[in-house]
Order: structure tokens, then sequence, then C-alpha cells
């Protein structure tokens, strides 16, 4: 079973003969490579240290997401949106959950305790992502201290959520119609303590990395990302509103208690350089940990004080029994801790089984702009420039 | 602007003939639109200052099942002036001969996204994109036979003789 027909296998020839005739020094970037953040490889025609040319190559990590949901339940596919981002797993199952109860129509139901409970785990699980973002950054541009104060804080993180749903990365807490469980006993308290901790090992953080000039200078006037290639690439989250675009769904579409949460949208300013560089990218990610803090500590008021734990609340108590939607398409989108994360449900309203799920991968699409950007940089800044656009490669990969 | 209004400005701008029929059961409407016309169309929506749909979300590859033989591709489109959403569909018959598989344009000169997204419904539901500057396969290894989120796709049980487990 080969393919006959020469149209479809005319793309790959072409690619073959590019890389056959290329007159300059053709250079695997990965796919074992730490600056790659995963197993992306990455194809450089190089011509001395300018890089001429980019093609990713992707697919290391595939692991058939999508065919799997076509077999599995609603419930049972939860397990696998963890994986997908799996530095932000609690983010991802929280997009899948909410596709799957509008589409069943109890969106409505799930009371507000729930509620805040998954926006609490969101965000704790959204700085957590953004820390490995900033650490390993640091450590592709030659700055190691930053790596080990991240994974020092975000280890607390990964605590807390471990104590509250029994693993620490996958967790699998947020379930169709409730939760996995009830916050443990203390998490309140102990979240506080952490929020309290925090905060001034951010302005550590800061003086440390954000304001060192060495990193600006690599950083600063790098891999500049206009707003409107930006657009026309699909990028999101901190891609996009680094290059200065106030632009996050938790405001857009007002999803989950996000429309009763006071934070602000931080974007690029081109501070160090120009709007849209690494240094910008970068910030906003930093900016966001600080807006995240600012949530947690919402939430904590609700759920210590209007929201408090009774003993009659049952986070289990309206899973629904069956989850046969009605027969219809539905699109869901969130902003996930890389951009984006949309969700697209086929349902025939016969089975508890979907027809199709596509997930929409913020990554992939982040990732997709590199060799636009990277075209003429040097080799030492490609490796910031692929730091910059903090890719998860379970996610590219799917 | 609201679904009717689309329509209607769609209409003015192609003839009647651009959209084949709507689905409006769900939380979502979508409309259907006819498949040669699908470049044109989406490059109208996303100048046109009335609409501006200049965000696309995604892509999706469809099979819609052994026994109607029908393949189609779903685009989500968003405008980010106006925060709105809109979901269009093609679709047509195929008869899953590897050797002709279902053929669509390409919107990669309207939105860059598309470019790696066809790719992905290229490699994983085998739907040809005419037009596309590099339809290589993204996720699966360039060599790998059929296409897996095909409904009649049977799971391979070899690799270059390597048994998969």
């Amino acid at each position: 079973m080969t393919v006959t027909n020469p149209k479809y296998s005319e793309a790959l020839n072409n690619y073959y003969q590019k890389i056959a005739n290329a007159e300059d020094m053709v250079l695997n970037m990965g796919p074992q490579h730490p600056s790659t953040h995963g197993v992306l490889r990455l194809e450089l025609i190089t011509d001395g240290e300018i890089v001429k040319e980019v093609i990713p190559h992707i697919g290391y990590l595939h692991r058939c997401f999508e065919k799997h949901a076509e077999s599995l339940t609603y419930q049972q596919t939860i397990p696998f949106t963890d994986r997908m981002d799996y530095l932000a797993s609690m983010n991802n199952s929280h997009a899948f959950v909410m596709g799957v109860e509008r589409m069943l129509g109890i969106d409505k139901d799930i009371s507000k305790r729930i509620e805040y409970i998954r926006v609490l785990v969101c965000e704790l699980n959204r700085i957590g992502s953004h820390l490995i973002a900033i650490g390993t950054y640091g450590i592709d541009i030659g700055a190691f201290t930053p790596f080990l104060w991240c994974f020092r804080d975000r280890e607390h993180i990964m605590g807390m959520l471990e104590w509250a749903s029994g693993s620490r990365m996958l967790y699998n807490y947020i379930w169709v119609g409730g939760l996995f469980y009830d916050l443990p006993v203390g998490f309140e308290e102990r979240c506080r303590e952490f929020v309290d901790y925090f905060k001034p090992k951010m302005v550590e953080l800061n003086q440390l990395l954000t304001d060192n000039e060495i990193f600006i200078n690599r950083t600063a006037n790098i891999g500049v990302l206009p707003l409107d290639v930006a657009i026309n690439y699909g990028c999101s989250g901190p891609m996009l509103s680094g290059s200065g675009l106030k632009w996050d769904l938790r405001r857009i579409d007002n999803y989950s208690v996000y429309p009763e949460l006071e934070f602000d949208v931080p974007i690029g300013k081109g501070e160090m350089g120009t709007t849209g560089d690494c240094w910008d990218r970068y910030k906003v990610r930093v900016d966001e940990i600080e807006q995240s803090l600012k949530m947690i500590e919402q939430c904590l008021d609700r759920l210590q004080k209007e929201l408090k734990r009774t003993p009659d609340f049952d986070p289990r108590a309206k899973l629904p029994r069956k989850t046969i939607p009605k027969p219809q398409d539905y699109y869901i989108r969130c902003e996930g801790a890389k951009g984006e994360l949309g969700f697209y449900f086929m349902a025939d309203g016969k089975s508890e089984i979907p027809t199709r799920v596509k997930a929409r991968a913020p990554s992939f699409n982040n990732l997709s702009v590199l060799p636009e950007i990277a075209r003429g940089v040097m080799i030492a800044d490609l490796i910031a420039i692929v730091g910059s656009i903090d890719f998860v490669l379970g996610e590219v990969d799917r | 602007m609201i679904f009717e209004d689309i329509k209607l400005l769609l209409t003015e701008k192609f003839g009647t003939g651009v959209i084949v029929g709507e689905e409006t059961g769900g939380l979502q409407p979508a409309l259907l639109i006819d498949p040669e016309q699908i470049t044109p169309v989406c490059l109208e929506l996303r100048n046109n200052p009335a609409t501006y749909f200049d965000f696309l979300s995604s892509i999706t590859g469809v099979d819609y099942g052994v026994e109607i033989n029908r393949f189609g591709v779903v685009y989500h489109l968003a405008s980010i002036p106006y925060q709105t959403q809109l979901t269009l569909k093609i679709s047509r018959e195929n008869d899953r001969r590897l050797d002709n598989l279902p053929s669509f344009p390409s919107i990669t000169s309207v939105y860059r996204t598309a470019d790696w997204h066809e790719r992905e419904a290229y490699d994983l539901v085998g739907i040809f994109f005419e037009g596309h500057p590099d339809l290589r396969r993204i996720l699966l290894p360039d060599d790998w036979d059929g296409f897996p989120l095909r409904k009649d796709y049977k799971t391979a049980e070899y690799y270059k003789g390597i048994k998969i487990d």
C-alpha cells in the first residue's frame, strides 16, 4: 500500500531536493538537544553563523490523542488531555470539561465553589508553567541560578496540587460536572502561605534575571514578531500579547468565574528594545505570574468566606450519569498557559463517544511562526528565540 | 456582525451558489460553503471591514463515516476587533481510494496558520489541499502508510519490519 499518485509525493521530493542541493551547511539541532525543550528537531540551513532557513520537524512525541478520543467516552478522555500540555494539565482538562459541560447544557448548574476551585488550581498551574518557561529560558541564555530558583518555587505548587489530586503533574482532577475531590482541609491556608512566600521571591527573580544587563542584551531586539505576522500565524497567549495586543480569552470570552475576578492583561511595550522581541515575551510571562497571584488571592478570599467548605458539599454530586450531548458540533476555546487552547467536538447524539475530537494546541501554532522570525539570525540567537516561544512538545505533537 | 448578516454579505458578493447550506441546530451555527470558493470567501471575510475575521483558530479534517463516504474540512475563524467567531464547513464525496484523495483548495495564501493545520489534516485524515506550498506529513513519519483518522483505517502492525505493540 504505497502512494501511487505522484501529486502527493511532490512536496516530499521537493524537500529532499532542497536538502540535497543546499550549497550551504545543513545542521541538525535536536531532537535530543536540551535547548529545544523536548524532542523538537530543527534543520538549519546555515551560512557560517547565519541561519538562512529553519525547517522544523515535529511528531517525535505523537501519541494519537485524536485517535484515542474516537474510542473513549468524554470522561475517559480527560487523562489524555492532561498529557497534552503536561506542564499545565489543569488548564487542559478545564478547557475540555467546559466544552463537554456546555454541550450537555449543565454549565450553569456547576456550583460556585467548584468553579472557584477550578480557577484556583488552573492559576496555580499557570504559575508553575510560566516558572518553567522563565527558568529554562534563563538556562538557554546561560544563567543557571534562575532555573534552580524557579524549580524550587514550582516544587511548592507541585506539592500543593499533589495534595489535592494525588498526582504531581497529570492530575485528572477536574471532571465533567464537578471535581475529583474537594480541596483537602487546610489547603486554603497553605496556599495563602505560599502566596506570601512567593511574592518577594518574584522581586528577587526580577532583580536577578529581568533587569540583568547580560540577559537584556541577549534578548532585546532579538526575534521581533510584528503584530500582523503574529495574528496571521495564529499565535496566541504571551506570543500575541508580547507583540502588543491586549488579547486574553479569560477577558474576551468571560468563561467560568473570570468575570468576577479582577486582573489586568499584560502586554509587551518594547521597554528594552522593539515591541514583540524576546524580552517582551519573557516579560509578559513574568507579569502574568503577578496577575495569577492576584487571582489566586481573590479565589482564596471567596473560598474561605462565602464559599466556605461545608460538611454536605460534594463535588461529585452533579456528575452526569450519562454524558450524551445533543447531536452538534462545538468549538470551545480557553486561555491555556501557552495561549488559545481549543477543543472541537463532533457529537452524534447517540453515544457517549464523540465522533471526532480535534485539539487546537497553542504551542503548535506558536511554533509554526519560528521559520518566519528565525530567518537571517545568528545560531546563538535562534536558541533565544526558540526559548522565548515556550512550547511544550507534548502539546505540539499531541 | 451576526450570522444572518454574514450570509447576506457573502451571497451579495459571490452569488447565491456560494452557501450550500447551514447548520443551526447546535450552540454554534455553521455555514456550509461551496468547496471551490473557500479561498475567496476567507479572503473576503478577513479583509472586509465589517467582518474582519483575521484570526484562524483551527482547521479540522473530518471523515464523516464509511457509509456516506464524505470528507470535509471545518474552519474556525475569529475576529479580534469584533470578538466574534464563525464556523465554515466544506465537504465533498470521495471513493476512499488512496490514489484519489479528497481535494480542497488551500487557504494558506489567506492565513499562514493554515500551513501546518492543512499538513496535519493531510497527514491524519488524508485530505489533499491544492496550492499548498509544502504539503508533507507533519506528525507521522514521511513513509507512513494510510491515514489514521479515517474511519476505515486498519491499525498498522509493522513499521519498517518492527512490530508495533
